[in-house]
C-alpha cells in the first residue's frame, strides 16, 4: 500500500496521548472499588496495608523514577544523534523494568509465603475487608507488573531499531512515544505507591 | 461477488488497486475503503446470526411453556442474541464500517492517520467474535448470564463466561484502537479549508463517538478482568460472604455499558443528519447545534449509568441524582430530532429509500427516547423495571434507531462503493414490510411489559399469550422485509445498473470524487470552500 510519505509527528503523539488516557482509565476502576472498599471497611484496610513491605516499596518507587528519568534522557539523546549514549540510556531503562520485577517477585514470593493470597485459607478465616484488600492489591500490582514487562519490550524493541539505525535524529517519535509509555507506568505506580504502603 | 469484474470498474478504483488477490488483498488491506468493508461483510454477518437467534427466542415465546427448547437452551439464546448484536454488531458497527468508508473521504483525507492500526482494529474485532463463537461450542457451554455478565451469577455459572468474557475484552481494545485512531485523524488530517464549522454532521457524530470509546471502554476492559479473576483466581471482590459487592460490580458495568448505548446510537444520529437535508434538498436547520448536541450527549451520556440499578439497593440520594441527569440527557437529543424536523419544514423531500429509513429513525427513536424517559423516572420505574417493557424500549433505540440508521447508510452510500445501483420499488416495499412488522413486534412487547410480563423469563401466565403471538407474528413481517431488502440491495450492488457521480445530490465531498473511489481518494488535495449542506456552493440543482 501507498502512503503519503510524510509522517505526522504531531497527530502519532497526540495518538499515543489519547492511548494513555485509556491505560489511566483502565486502572481507574481498580483505584475505584479501592476508594469505595476503603470507605466501608477503614479498620480493615488499615490492619492489612500495615503489614505491606515498606522496603520493598521504597527501593521499587526509587527504581522506576530513576528508569524514568533514563527515559526521559533517552530521547534527550537521540535528539543530539548520540546513538551510543541512546543505546546505554534504553539498557539502563530495561535493567531498572527487570530489578523492579525481580523484587516484585521476591516480595509476592514473601507474602504468598505467609498465605497471604486471594482466596487463601488464612486470609478466607480473617475479616473480609482485609480479603478485600489484598485481592485489589494483587490485580492491581499485577496489572501495573503487566505493564513494566509491556513497557520494557517496547524499550527493547525501540533499541533493536535504534541499533539499526531506522530510529535517528530525524526520525525518532517511536523512542519517545515508548518513553511516554513507560512515563504512565511510572506515573501509575506513584499513586499505587502511596494507596498501599503509605497511606494506611 | 466477481470482483475482478474489470469492465464496470474504471482503472483508477480502489477494487483493482494492489498486486495481492483474493482474500489477501482484503484481510492485510490498509486502505481505510477496503477496511470499511471487511467491518462491513463482518459486522453484517453477525448481524445475521444475532437475527436467527432472536426470531428463535420470538418461536419460543409464541405460545406458553416449551414451544421449541428447553429453559437453559433458552437462557443461552438470549445471552448470545445480546452478546451478537451488541459486542459484534452495533458498537463496531457504524464506526468501523461506515466511519471507516466514508469519513476519511468526508474530511478530505487520503486515510486515516494510523492505517495500520485500523487494520489491527478489524484483526482484534474478528479474533474476538472468533473467541466468543468458540466459547459456544466448547467448555460448559454458551454462557447464560445475559449479555450483563451480571455477578454472582457469573462467578459461579459452570458455562463457559470466561472465554466469551475474554472474546469481548478483546473487541473492547480493538473499540478503544478505533477510537484513538478517529479522534487524531479528525484533529490532524482535515483538508485545507475543512474547517470544524465544515465538518459533516456524520464526522461530528463520529467525532463524539470516538471520545465515548477512548474514555469509557477501559472501565469495561477493567470490568471484565475482574470477572475473570472472580472465576479463575477467587479474588472475592464481588462477593458479600467475603467482603466484596456485587452492586460494585454493576456500577462499573454501566459506567461502560451506559456509554456504549451512545456508541451505538450517535452515528447513526450523523447519519440521519446527513441523508435528510440531502432528500430534503435544504440545507441543514441548527448545524452548530446538531454538533454540539453529539458532544453534549457523549458528555452528560457519561454521567447517567445509575438508572439502571434503582432496584439494585441504592440510595435514595443516588437514584434521584442519576434520574435528573437522565432527563438532562434527553435535552439534547430532542435538540437533534426539532432540527432534524425543522430541515424537512418546507423542504423539497424526496421519499427514495435512504430517506424512508431516515425518517422512521426519527419516529421509532423518538418512541424509544420517550419510552426511556418512564424508565428514566424511578417512580415508574420500579414498575416496569426488569420486564418486556425494557426489551421494547431498548430495540426501539438501537434497532428501530441504529438499526434503521444503518439500512439507511447502506442504502445512501453502499452504490457509492459498488458503482451500481439497486431497484428502488422493491427497497420501498422492504421498508414498509420492516416498519411495519417492526412496530407490531416491539410496541407489542412494550405493552406486555407495561401489564407485568418479565424480560429473560421462559414461560409465561397464559394471560399474555394473545399479545406475546401477535409479537412473534411482528418479527416474521420484519425478518421477511429485511431479507427482501438485503436481496434487492445486493443484487443491485453485484448486477444493478452503473452509474457515475452524484445520484442524491449530495454536498458532502464524497460526492464529488469518481465512483467508485480511486485508491488515493482524491487526485490532487481538496481544498473546502462550501459547508457540507450548502448545495448552491457545491453547485448542485
Amino acid at each position: 500500500m501507498s502512503h503519503e510519505p510524510r509522517k505526522d509527528y504531531a497527530g502519532a503523539k497526540l495518538g499515543m496521548w489519547l492511548f494513555l488516557f485509556t491505560e489511566l482509565l483502565l486502572f481507574g476502576g481498580l483505584f475505584l472499588l479501592y476508594g469505595a472498599y476503603l470507605s466501608r471497611y477503614p479498620h480493615e484496610f488499615a490492619v492489612a496495608g500495615r503489614e505491606m513491605h515498606l522496603v520493598f516499596g521504597t527501593v521499587n518507587t526509587a527504581i522506576l523514577l530513576t528508569s524514568s528519568l533514563l527515559a526521559a534522557m533517552a530521547v534527550t539523546a537521540i535528539q543530539r544523534d548520540a546513538r551510543g549514549k541512546t543505546m546505554l540510556l534504553l539498557g539502563g531503562t530495561i535493567l531498572c523494568a527487570a530489578i523492579f520485577l525481580f523484587n516484585k517477585y521476591l516480595e509476592w514470593g514473601a507474602e504468598i509465603s505467609n498465605g497471604i493470597y486471594p482466596n487463601s485459607p488464612r486470609l478466607a478465616a480473617g475479616p473480609p475487608g482485609e480479603s478485600v484488600f489484598y485481592s485489589l492489591y494483587y490485580l492491581t500490582v499485577g496489572l501495573h507488573g503487566l505493564h513494566v514487562l509491556i513497557g520494557g519490550t517496547l524499550l527493547a524493541l525501540v533499541a533493536v531499531r535504534v541499533q539499526r539505525r531506522t530510529i535517528h535524529a530525524g526520525d525518532y517519535v517511536l523512542l519517545e512515544n515508548s518513553a511516554l509509555y513507560w512515563h504512565l507506568v511510572d506515573l501509575i505506580w506513584i499513586f499505587i505507591f502511596p494507596l498501599y504502603y503509605l497511606l494506611l | 461477488m466477481n470482483l475482478a469484474d474489470e469492465t464496470r470498474m474504471t482503472t483508477g478504483s480502489f477494487w483493482n488497486d494492489t498486486g495481492k488477490t483474493g482474500i489477501s488483498a482484503w484481510i492485510f488491506s490498509t486502505d481505510h475503503k477496503r477496511i470499511g468493508l471487511l467491518y462491513f461483510w463482518s459486522v453484517l454477518g453477525f448481524f445475521l446470526v444475532g437475527v436467527v437467534l432472536g426470531v428463535l427466542l420470538r418461536i419460543e415465546l409464541m405460545a406458553p411453556g416449551r414451544t421449541i427448547m428447553g429453559p437453559q437452551t433458552y437462557n443461552a439464546l438470549f445471552t448470545v442474541h445480546g452478546v451478537v448484536m451488541i459486542f459484534l454488531f452495533i458498537i463496531p458497527g457504524f464506526q468501523g464500517s461506515f466511519g471507516n468508508m466514508v469519513m476519511p473521504i468526508q474530511i478530505g483525507a487520503r486515510d486515516v492517520s494510523f492505517p495500520r492500526l485500523n487494520l489491527f482494529s478489524w484483526w482484534l474485532y474478528i479474533t474476538g467474535a472468533a473467541v466468543i463463537l468458540t466459547s459456544l461450542f466448547t467448555g460448559g457451554g454458551p454462557p447464560d448470564t445475559g449479555w450483563t455478565f451480571y455477578v454472582p451469577f457469573s462467578a459461579r455459572t459452570g458455562t463457559n463466561v470466561s472465554l466469551a468474557v475474554f472474546g469481548v475484552f478483546m473487541i473492547g481494545f480493538s473499540s478503544i484502537l478505533t477510537g484513538v485512531n478517529f479522534v487524531t485523524t479528525i484533529h490532524r488530517l482535515r483538508a485545507e479549508g475543512m474547517t470544524w464549522g465544515r465538518l459533516p454532521l456524520f464526522v461530528w457524530s463520529l467525532y463524539a463517538t470516538a471520545w465515548v470509546q477512548i474514555l469509557a471502554t477501559p472501565i469495561l476492559g477493567i470490568t471484565l478482568v475482574l470477572i475473570l479473576a472472580e472465576r479463575l483466581l477467587g479474588t472475592g471482590l464481588f462477593d458479600p460472604g467475603r467482603g466484596g459487592d456485587p452492586v460494585m460490580y454493576q456500577h462499573l458495568f454501566w459506567i461502560y455499558s451506559h456509554p456504549a448505548v451512545y456508541i451505538m446510537i450517535l452515528p447513526a444520529m450523523g447519519v440521519v443528519s446527513d441523508i435528510i437535508p440531502v432528500f430534503s434538498r435544504k440545507p441543514i436547520f441548527g448545524y452548530k447545534m446538531i454538533a454540539f448536541s453529539s458532544i453534549a450527549i457523549a458528555a452528560f451520556g457519561s454521567l447517567v449509568w445509575g438508572h439502571h440499578m434503582y432496584t439494585s439497593g441504592m440510595s435514595d440520594t443516588a437514584i434521584l441524582v442519576f434520574s435528573f441527569l437522565t432527563f438532562i440527557v434527553a435535552i439534547p437529543s430532542a435538540i437533534k430530532v426539532f432540527n432534524w424536523v425543522s430541515t424537512l419544514y418546507r423542504g423539497s423531500i424526496s421519499l427514495e429509500a435512504p430517506m424512508l429509513f431516515a425518517l422512521s429513525f426519527i419516529l421509532l427513536f423518538s418512541i424509544g427516547g420517550l419510552s426511556g424517559l418512564i424508565l428514566g423516572a424511578a417512580a415508574t420505574d420500579i414498575h416496569v423495571h426488569d420486564t418486556h417493557f425494557v426489551v421494547g424500549h431498548f430495540h426501539y433505540v438501537i434497532f428501530g434507531g441504529s438499526g434503521f440508521a444503518f439500512f439507511a447508510a447502506m442504502h445512501y452510500w453502499l452504490p457509492k462503493f459498488y458503482g451500481r445501483r439497486y431497484a428502488e420499488k422493491p427497497a420501498v416495499v422492504a421498508w414498509a414490510l420492516m416498519f411495519v412488522g417492526f412496530n407490531v413486534m416491539y410496541f407489542t412487547m412494550q405493552v406486555l411489559g407495561m401489564k407485568g410480563m418479565p424480560r429473560r423469563y421462559y414461560d409465561y401466565l397464559p394471560e399474555f399469550a394473545t399479545l406475546n403471538l401477535v409479537a412473534t407474528v411482528g418479527s416474521w413481517i420484519l425478518v421477511s422485509g429485511l431479507m427482501l431488502m438485503l436481496h434487492n440491495l445486493f443484487r443491485g450492488l453485484f448486477q444493478g445498473v452503473t452509474f457515475e457521480g452524484n445520484p442524491w445530490g449530495g454536498a458532502t465531498l464524497e460526492w464529488s470524487i469518481p465512483t467508485p473511489p480511486p485508491t488515493e481518494n482524491f487526485t490532487e488535495e481538496p481544498v473546502v470552500t462550501h459547508g457540507p449542506y450548502d448545495f448552491k456552493g457545491a453547485g448542485i440543482p
